[in-house]
């Protein structure tokens, strides 16, 4: 499994890892099911803090992306929750790739689009009414 | 009751010959932590590890380990019983070789892990029968370290651990310490001037600068709070004070102007949407931009 959170580019990292996992989940390099690598080979494997793949979990199982089983480890959730996380990844994919194309297509660069949607994400849709 | 921070300092103080090494510096480092402890060279990170171990009297303020007065004797006595310290230079006995350094050390500690001390010396690739005087650099640092890690102390407490030591060296110690930290459930409090390896391993950080901590909290929670915002206006831009309560910096030039927020970006944007401005981008900050804002800030 090709886990790859970058420690210096300003997003947590636990952030990046559970992007990192969904993305494998999205892609079906992990399947419902599935078991995820440990917490403890992980941290060792990235080297990055134990507490913060553990944290990584936590956060994953909570929105029931995955299962921690007692003793057993993680796993991938088979339930609908994922399914649905799934679907709406690809959908939201599609919505993604559509509109990056009409941006490039007005010219739009990529440093661009990826500023647009950082800025949107931050909540910038009412503060960027006045022409930005 | 268990104290949940395993260091505790609070305004402390130290001056040596006339110099103000510390001067006020509040820490809290918590339990089962990676406690990353940035500064540049000079800025008070040795002094502060000295204290705590009892190697040197604050002037005035808190210092405490594991709930214990760092400057009472007694206490003293038992932090660094529970404690391993690796000091910059690496104190070893360079007539010895690494398997007599090894036997010597351990009969001090009734707690020493053999299974670590063989775990160590095959991973780490040392050369038993090879004199200390006669190690590199970085073998030196991980002879100091396997010695470190054997102990079964609580807390480890690392001056400088990597440095002088090239890419791959560094990486052998930092996934120790991580590997280290997942298996035993240890405290690490190390020092260090590279920003690289203690964003990648530690959770929590400390920004020291002149003998204060100048930003400290979870590394996470660092990333997630601080933005720097970016406002361009059609004409000069206004020169305001920004009010909100997170913003670090403020720079003006021509048309646009520039902040450091260290919270509460969404007012600073209401703020900043009061202003009229062309456009407006926030974008996250790394941790590299934070030590060097917060250091320039103070300069």
């Amino acid at each position: 499994m090709l886990f790859r959170p970058n420690p210096s580019s300003g997003v947590p990292i636990y952030l990046q890892l559970m992007e990192q996992v969904k993305h494998a989940i999205e892609t079906g390099a992990l399947r419902p099911g599935e078991q995820l690598p440990g917490m403890r080979p992980l941290a060792e494997e990235l080297v990055i803090n134990p507490n913060t793949v553990a944290k990584a979990y936590r956060e994953l199982e909570h929105e029931e992306v995955i299962e921690l089983r007692h003793g057993a480890g993680a796993f991938v959730s088979g339930n609908a929750r994922a399914k649905k996380l799934t679907d709406n990844l690809r959908a939201g994919q599609a919505i993604v790739a559509a509109a990056v194309e009409r941006l490039h297509a007005r010219g739009v660069t990529d440093e661009e689009i990826r500023r647009l949607f950082e800025a949107e994400l931050a909540g910038l849709t009412r503060s960027g009414g006045h022409g930005g | 009751m268990a104290d949940p921070f395993i260091i505790e300092t609070a305004d402390l103080r130290k001056r040596y010959d006339g110099v103000d090494a510390l001067r006020g510096l509040s820490l809290q480092v918590p339990a089962g932590s990676i406690y990353g402890f940035l500064g540049r060279n000079g800025a008070g990170k040795t002094t502060t590890m000295k204290v705590l171990l009892g190697m040197a009297r604050p002037t005035s303020g808190r210092a405490r380990v594991f709930g214990l007065a760092a400057d009472e004797q007694d206490a003293s006595v038992e932090i660094r019983r529970r404690t391993s310290f690796v000091s910059d230079e690496k104190d070893l006995y360079n007539y010895m070789t690494v398997e007599a350094m090894i036997r010597f050390t351990a009969p001090f500690f009734p707690r020493w892990r053999v299974d670590l001390e063989q775990r160590y010396l095959r991973k780490f690739d040392l050369p038993p029968d090879r004199n200390v005087k006669a190690l590199s650099r970085g073998m030196r640092t991980k002879l100091a370290l396997l010695l470190a890690l054997c102990r079964g102390a609580e807390l480890l407490i690392l001056d400088e651990p990597t440095s002088g030591l090239d890419p791959a060296m560094t990486e052998e110690v930092l996934q120790a310490l991580v590997t280290h930290v997942a298996g035993e459930g240890m405290t690490v409090f190390f020092s260090s001037h590279q920003i690289v390896e203690v964003e990648q391993i530690a959770d929590h950080v400390a920004i020291i600068d002149r003998g204060r901590a100048v930003v400290t909290g979870a590394l996470d929670d660092l990333r997630e709070r601080y933005r720097r915002i970016q406002l361009v206006f059609d004409n000069e831009a206004p020169a305001v004070a920004f009010r909100a309560p997170g913003v670090e910096r403020v720079q003006r030039n021509g048309r646009v102007v520039t902040l450091l927020s260290s919270a509460g970006t969404k007012q600073i944007l209401e703020e900043a949407r009061a202003l009229n401005p062309a456009s407006v981008d926030v974008v996250p900050v790394t941790l590299k931009e934070i030590f060097l804002e917060t250091i320039a800030v103070e300069n």
